[in-house]
């Protein structure tokens, strides 16, 4: 047993270690891809040398930035097989659909153009180029939507049912799962957060040439754009924010209460905007959650459900089966004992299923069949050993979300304040304080990449420990290895991809120092 | 034949394609095994940027390879990948090396020097093309796994795809797989040859490369030759109606014989490779043996997935447990899903049709040292 749980945790930080790697990548190639085709589309419109130069010098950085991210995505794809192989047939039939129309769709139009867009100047006509700026900018938000579908459909398994036959779940139907209100709010609000951390990133890469008083007018053209990508991203990314609350708190109850650290809801129940979780606060002892807090009455009421007077529920509520609807009538919950109780008789009508379909006893087969898809959804209880199993690791998610919610507060007003800036420059231009402000643009940079990073924290930690939300635990997603074999593969890419970071970072702030000392209103610098 | 089984011929079909494809477009990696022929600066630099303009297309037909195949067959990505679990990430990790390499290999700031990137690339020259052909070899040589989906139930011991306890590594010390692999390595060399010949406007390259696809491609055709009699010497799995399996000699001759357009498709194949290898060695003149040989190679690979999955033969034979050896009948996804991807793949033809018109227009003119030192981004 500790050899399984050794596998599952390093099984675990593999993809961990993976996807945060790869998801320091993805957002700039995300947001720098729509500014760099909104500056090539101006520059197309103007034909102004300028804004060519200003064009190029991004993409540059783009180009450094997307080869690192397709390094570290091609891992990702690969692991749902190599190490969580039960997972891989278990819902294959579902997921892998998604992953092979982001291959079909969205990646052959990022590989094709991007060529195109980097060594297309001399070949292609203008339009032509512009183009394939922008179907670049496009395959890599196609590409973002098809493995967020993916994601989502994890996070809320719906449009499937489970064929005992085959002993997996299969599709039923394909829009119920691409167009999933997890899967709606989960692409915009991952691809509109790109949008804000690319816009940050020019802020902050203009705010360090500001600084050295390099090329004003160039850093004058790309804040312009960049300030506005990324105002249009925070807002937006913040109104999706708000969606993603409320469909998490339908969908996902538990991952909420741990989002607030909330053991005991009610109704209009407050939310802590700030607070320190008590570490002697467990499901069913007195203590209280919190060692201090900062609550807004109404809060989580309203941000879960959009009415201040509604229910939520805390997490020994959900593991109790305590729920009331909007009216203050109790609900049907069913508690999380009972779950498992009726996961591990679901797996005992399984096998019988099984032996009866050998045995070519129809009726019976037929009859298992319906009694099996009536209780599926509570499959996955079955392998839990105790009802607190199913709780993920509060303070993990609280004290990320916490911190992606106030750096998203902080951000709206820098980004707000920075495009104030650029259509009002004498605010700051030549004040004693401008040096503070470039300074607060730089260190704006890595913020932001820490909120992105939280918020996949929180979503992914929050869902523990399920692979699939209700229907599969981690320790039977796996893949049959020792925990040696990927401890060792863990090590390997930790090594490779720290490498990596470092050559990528160094050659990012390199092009930048160089070419910030050339004359950016020319090009061929 | 019902329609639950056209559609997992279909998709055996697209696998197949996507496979052949993929072995085409390795000539990418069997030039960047060939760097280390070209160690003047200039003569490299004019090989790596032109590899750098086509190496994300083979990048992502792997991708989407793997992709496709999870889709429709996922019992294969479930028990090939998790087991064989050595092989595929070597295969990832060389693939992931080859990644940044062209991108930053010339850069200033890339911290450990050009050198060590066009390592990087002859790492991946090398292993890539051996280790996917190691990878494809175990799909007629056979593999150690069992696969019991009842499995499932189990908490205690839940996989349902087990592998010897080598995973993936005793596939290397087989040497039909080595030599199925050596094989595809020198194709894939042979390809990068014919590619620079027609690609680069250089004199000391394109005598170079002359060269080394006189030695090239005959190695690789005594290669071929051995690894097809090997394969043709090879038995394979077999299934009935209810999926019960056995044994069957010459199994993949046996196929190649049954589906005879098959082996015309293949004859016509090979004539085309040897035609493209051979005319390119004997005319100096003649730089189109790419296009010759690359559909020739395109055609060969796709019959011998076809026999490998078609005529109800296993198409991942089990060394362990000749029961558990996957079929196009066992390990597909179900019908309504290959239905759905089905639809999508109508979009297929679209999508080459654009890839063709920009690889067309990007390779209008060859490349030169002038162009080089005339572009503001180079690898």
């Amino acid at each position: 047993m500790n050899e399984l749980v050794n596998v599952v945790d390093w099984s675990r930080a593999q993809f961990a270690l993976t996807a945060i790697y790869h998801w320091l990548f993805v957002p700039l190639t995300l947001g720098l891809g729509v500014i760099v085709a909104i500056m090539e589309t101006i520059y197309h419109r103007t034909k102004s040398e300028k804004w060519l130069a200003t064009t190029k010098f991004w993409m540059t950085i783009f180009g450094v930035n997307f080869a690192i991210g397709v390094a570290t995505g091609i891992i990702l794809e690969f692991e749902f097989g190599t190490n969580w192989s039960n997972y891989s047939w278990f819902v294959g039939d579902i997921f892998g659909a998604p992953l092979a129309i982001e291959g079909i769709l969205a990646f052959f139009m990022e590989s094709t153009f991007i060529a195109v867009m980097f060594f297309g100047w001399k070949k292609v006509s203008p339009r032509f180029h512009l183009a394939s700026t922008w179907l670049t900018a496009i395959g890599a938000t196609l590409s973002a939507l098809w493995i967020l579908v993916a994601n989502a459909w994890m996070q809320y398994p719906t449009g499937c049912e489970f064929n005992p036959a085959t002993m997996r779940n299969e599709m039923t139907s394909f829009w119920a799962v691409a167009c999933s209100p997890m899967a709606m709010s989960k692409f915009f609000h991952t691809v509109l957060s790109a949008w804000t951390l690319g816009g940050v990133f020019v802020v902050g890469v203009c705010g360090w040439m500001l600084l050295r008083k390099r090329n004003v007018a160039h850093c004058q053209r790309s804040l312009k754009v960049g300030a506005w990508v990324g105002v249009i991203g925070i807002v937006l990314t913040s109104i999706t924010g708000d969606s993603s609350a409320v469909t998490v708190a339908k969908y996902q109850p538990m991952k909420l209460a741990a989002m607030e650290g909330l053991y005991k809801g009610d109704f209009k129940q407050s939310i802590v905007a700030a607070g320190i979780l008590n570490p002697a606060k467990k499901p069913g002892n007195n203590e209280n959650p919190y060692i201090f807090d900062i609550s807004i009455p109404y809060g989580l009421s309203f941000l879960a459900t959009h009415d201040p007077n509604a229910f939520v529920p805390g997490i020994e509520d959900i593991l109790n089966g305590v729920s009331y609807d909007s009216n203050g009538k109790p609900l049907n919950t069913v508690p999380y004992a009972e779950r498992m109780q009726r996961g591990k008789q679901l797996q005992e009508l399984i096998a019988q299923y099984d032996v009866a379909s050998r045995a070519g006893n129809k009726v019976a087969v037929d009859s298992l069949h319906k009694a099996i898809n009536a209780d599926f959804k509570y499959f996955g209880y079955g392998y839990l050993d105790s009802p607190e199993e199913a709780i993920p690791d509060v303070p993990l998610t609280f004290y990320t979300f916490h911190f992606m919610v106030t750096v998203g507060g902080y951000l709206m007003a820098f980004l707000l304040i920075a495009l104030l800036f650029v259509y009002k420059p004498a605010i700051v231009d030549g004040k004693k304080w401008s040096r503070l402000w470039y300074w607060l643009c730089i260190i704006t940079i890595p913020l932001t990449y820490l909120c992105s990073a939280s918020g996949w924290i929180v979503a992914e930690v929050g869902r523990q420990p399920w692979t699939i939300q209700d229907l599969m635990p981690n320790k039977v997603a796996i893949s049959d290895l020792s925990a040696g074999y990927v401890q060792t593969t863990f090590w390997i890419f930790a090594v490779v991809f720290t490498a990596l970071l470092i050559a990528d970072v160094s050659i990012i702030c390199r092009q930048i120092s160089r070419k910030s000392l050339t004359d950016l209103d020319k090009i061929n610098n | 034949m019902d329609t639950y089984t056209l559609l997992q011929n279909y998709w055996w079909f697209i696998i197949s394609l996507l496979g052949a494809l993929l072995v085409f477009l390795l000539f990418v990696q069997g030039g960047e095994s060939m760097l280390m022929h070209h160690r003047d600066g200039d003569e490299r630099s004019l090989l790596i940027n032109s590899l750098g303009r086509k190496w994300e297309l083979t990048f992502t037909t792997l991708v989407t390879f793997g992709g496709a195949f999870f889709a429709s067959f996922p019992l294969f990505y479930s028990t090939s990948f998790g087991g064989a679990y050595w092989l595929w990430m070597l295969i990832l990790l060389s693939f992931v090396i080859q990644a940044i390499s062209f991108e930053y290999r010339r850069k200033k700031g890339n911290v450990y020097g050009t050198r060590f990137y066009d390592t990087l690339l002859i790492i991946n020259g090398f292993a890539g093309p051996l280790l996917l052909g190691v990878a494809v070899a175990t799909m007629f040589f056979g593999a150690e796994f069992t696969v019991t989906k009842s499995n499932i139930l189990n908490v205690q011991a839940a996989t349902i795809s087990t592998w010897g306890p080598l995973h993936g590594l005793e596939a290397l010390a087989s040497w039909k797989n080595l030599l199925f692999g050596l094989m595809v390595l020198f194709l894939v060399r042979t390809l990068a040859s014919l590619y620079f010949i027609n690609n680069i406007d250089d004199e000391t390259v394109f005598v170079k490369q002359r060269q080394l696809l006189k030695v090239n491609g005959a190695i690789f055709v005594v290669l071929f030759l051995a690894t097809m009699a090997v394969v043709f010497l090879q038995s394979g799995v077999i299934y009935d109606e209810i999926g019960v399996t056995q044994l069957q000699e010459y199994c993949y001759l046996r196929n190649y014989v049954e589906m005879w357009w098959l082996a015309i498709i293949f004859l016509i194949g090979v004539a085309m490779v040897l035609w493209g290898i051979g005319k390119s060695v004997m005319v100096p003149a003649y730089s189109h043996g790419i296009w010759h040989t690359g559909i020739g190679t395109v055609l060969v690979v796709l019959t011998l997935f076809l026999v490998m999955g078609y005529d109800n033969t296993a198409y991942y034979p089990s060394l362990l447990d000749i029961q558990s050896s996957l079929t196009l009948r066992n390990s597909s996804s179900s019908e309504f899903t290959l239905t759905v991807m089905s639809i999508v793949s109508i979009l297929v033809p679209f999508v080459v049709g654009y890839i063709g018109y920009c690889w067309y227009k990007m390779d209008d003119d060859n490349i030169t040292r002038d162009e080089l030192e005339n572009t503001d981004h180079k690898y």
